[in-house]
């Protein structure tokens, strides 16, 4: 990120909910980085570079609304953990490959269904929506692909992927949390969400979880800013580089 | 687009011809991602520029090569805006364009087909996906319509790596967005 790319001249409309902003902007910013942590560890080399391109497209988005909110650069290496607002799902470690899979599979159903809504409104958030759906449709079949292959493949990568979807499964509960000026149907979306999920997990011969879909936590989750252990090493990694060389460029 | 004024209008051909830098056979013209050129008093310019893929790092490299020809030119300050509204579109790449990327081996995008990913079945091993009825895409190469998916991301966003099954070459399809 650079300061003066033209994302950053993008004018920033009066009327743009940060804490929505920020929402958005940060599940991108935080799920880019965790898949960008796959190069050179990516099991074939179709994968390293698939992984890549979708951190690719977040960062994109990232970018996008991040400036909406602010300074992309500050808001990225600046702020403390509890400032963060994206979901726990996207900050949780890679695992092995099945649970980033299981990652993609559960966010980019999300994200395709709540960037389909926002597309249709007249908010400061549908133009960027209507961009990056087309390309979430991509992240989206390919995690299909993936859960299919993995889930309906060999004893073993059978094992992997439905104990990877079970280990999430926490973590969806949080995605339909309404988020304050964003104007989307939230149940709507969970039990499309839901429909579209138990669709592709049992073509896979994968079982829905049936474990509780959020924390024990009455306080809230990453919208709150309260987040898990993983993300503080996750971030310290990230913003190392900018903390310990403020305005370094390339 | 607007093209008020002769000088506008030329100003427009000059960041047009500017070659895409990922894919040089290309302007940026033919890749449809320039907007519109508007000139402020005699020599204060700003052009609007969508990205095809929101995260495209190119789009830095064509703002400076923009500004730096349009400066070129006798233009004292140039700004380069990106503008996502509407949406780049593949059906945005001109049909000079598309001849041009399937001459230097990369499947053009299919014109008006429904952007996104097409759903297949799965084989056992790789993936051959029903051909949609409307037009399969084409070896660049050998231009059999036998081909096949290895994979939905290549070396840049925009494109799949796909195989031929008559001539058995590898080759970048431009995907459908």
């Amino acid at each position: 990120m650079t300061a003066t790319g033209p994302t950053a001249r993008t004018a920033a409309p009066a009327a743009v909910p940060v804490t929505a902003a920020l929402a958005l902007g940060d599940d991108a910013l935080v799920l880019s980085h965790r898949l960008g942590e796959w190069a050179g560890h990516a099991p074939v080399l179709e994968e390293e570079v698939a992984l890549a391109n979708i951190a690719l497209d977040l960062l994109g988005q990232a970018r996008v609304l991040l400036s909406l909110a602010g300074d992309e650069d500050e808001l990225a290496f600046l702020r403390e953990e509890r400032a963060f607002r994206n979901l726990q799902l996207v900050e949780q470690p890679n695992g092995d490959f099945a649970h980033t899979i299981a990652r993609q599979l559960y966010f980019s159903t999300y994200q395709q269904l709540l960037y389909t809504e926002l597309a249709g409104t007249e908010g400061p958030f549908a133009p960027l929506a209507a961009k990056a759906v087309k390309e979430v449709a991509y992240h989206r079949d390919h995690a299909e692909q993936w859960t299919l292959r993995l889930g309906d493949g060999t004893e073993t990568s059978h094992e992997r992927m439905q104990r990877a979807c079970d280990a999430l499964w926490r973590f969806t509960g949080e995605m339909f949390q309404p988020v304050e000026g964003l104007e989307a149907d939230w149940r709507g979306m969970e039990d499309r969400w839901l429909e579209s999920v138990t669709d592709v997990l049992g073509r896979a011969s994968l079982t829905v979880p049936q474990g509780p879909r959020t924390g024990a936590w009455s306080a809230g989750a990453g919208r709150q800013g309260l987040h898990t252990e993983p993300f503080g090493r996750m971030l310290a990694e990230m913003q190392h580089l900018h903390r310990s060389h403020p305005g370094a460029a390339w | 687009m607007v093209t008020a004024t002769a000088l506008e209008a030329e100003l427009l051909e000059l960041a047009g011809a500017v070659p895409d830098p990922e894919l040089p056979v290309l302007t940026l013209r033919e890749l449809g991602v320039l907007r519109a050129v508007r000139l402020h008093g005699g020599d204060t310019v700003e052009v609007d520029l969508t990205p095809t893929y929101t995260g495209c790092p190119a789009v830095e490299a064509m703002s400076l090569d923009i500004e730096r020809v349009l400066r070129a030119h006798g233009m004292r300050e140039v700004t380069v805006r990106t503008v996502l509204t509407p949406a780049w579109s593949t059906d945005d790449i001109t049909p000079e364009g598309r001849q041009k990327l399937a001459e230097f081996g990369i499947a053009p995008p299919r014109v008006g087909h429904d952007s996104g990913p097409v759903p297949l079945a799965l084989g056992p091993t790789r993936t051959r996906e029903p051909q949609s009825p409307a037009e399969p895409v084409r070896c660049p190469h050998c231009g059999s319509a036998e081909t096949e998916l290895l994979s939905r991301f290549s070396s840049t966003a925009c494109k799949a790596l796909r195989r031929c099954l008559a001539c058995r070459e590898p080759f970048d399809h431009f995907k459908e967005l």
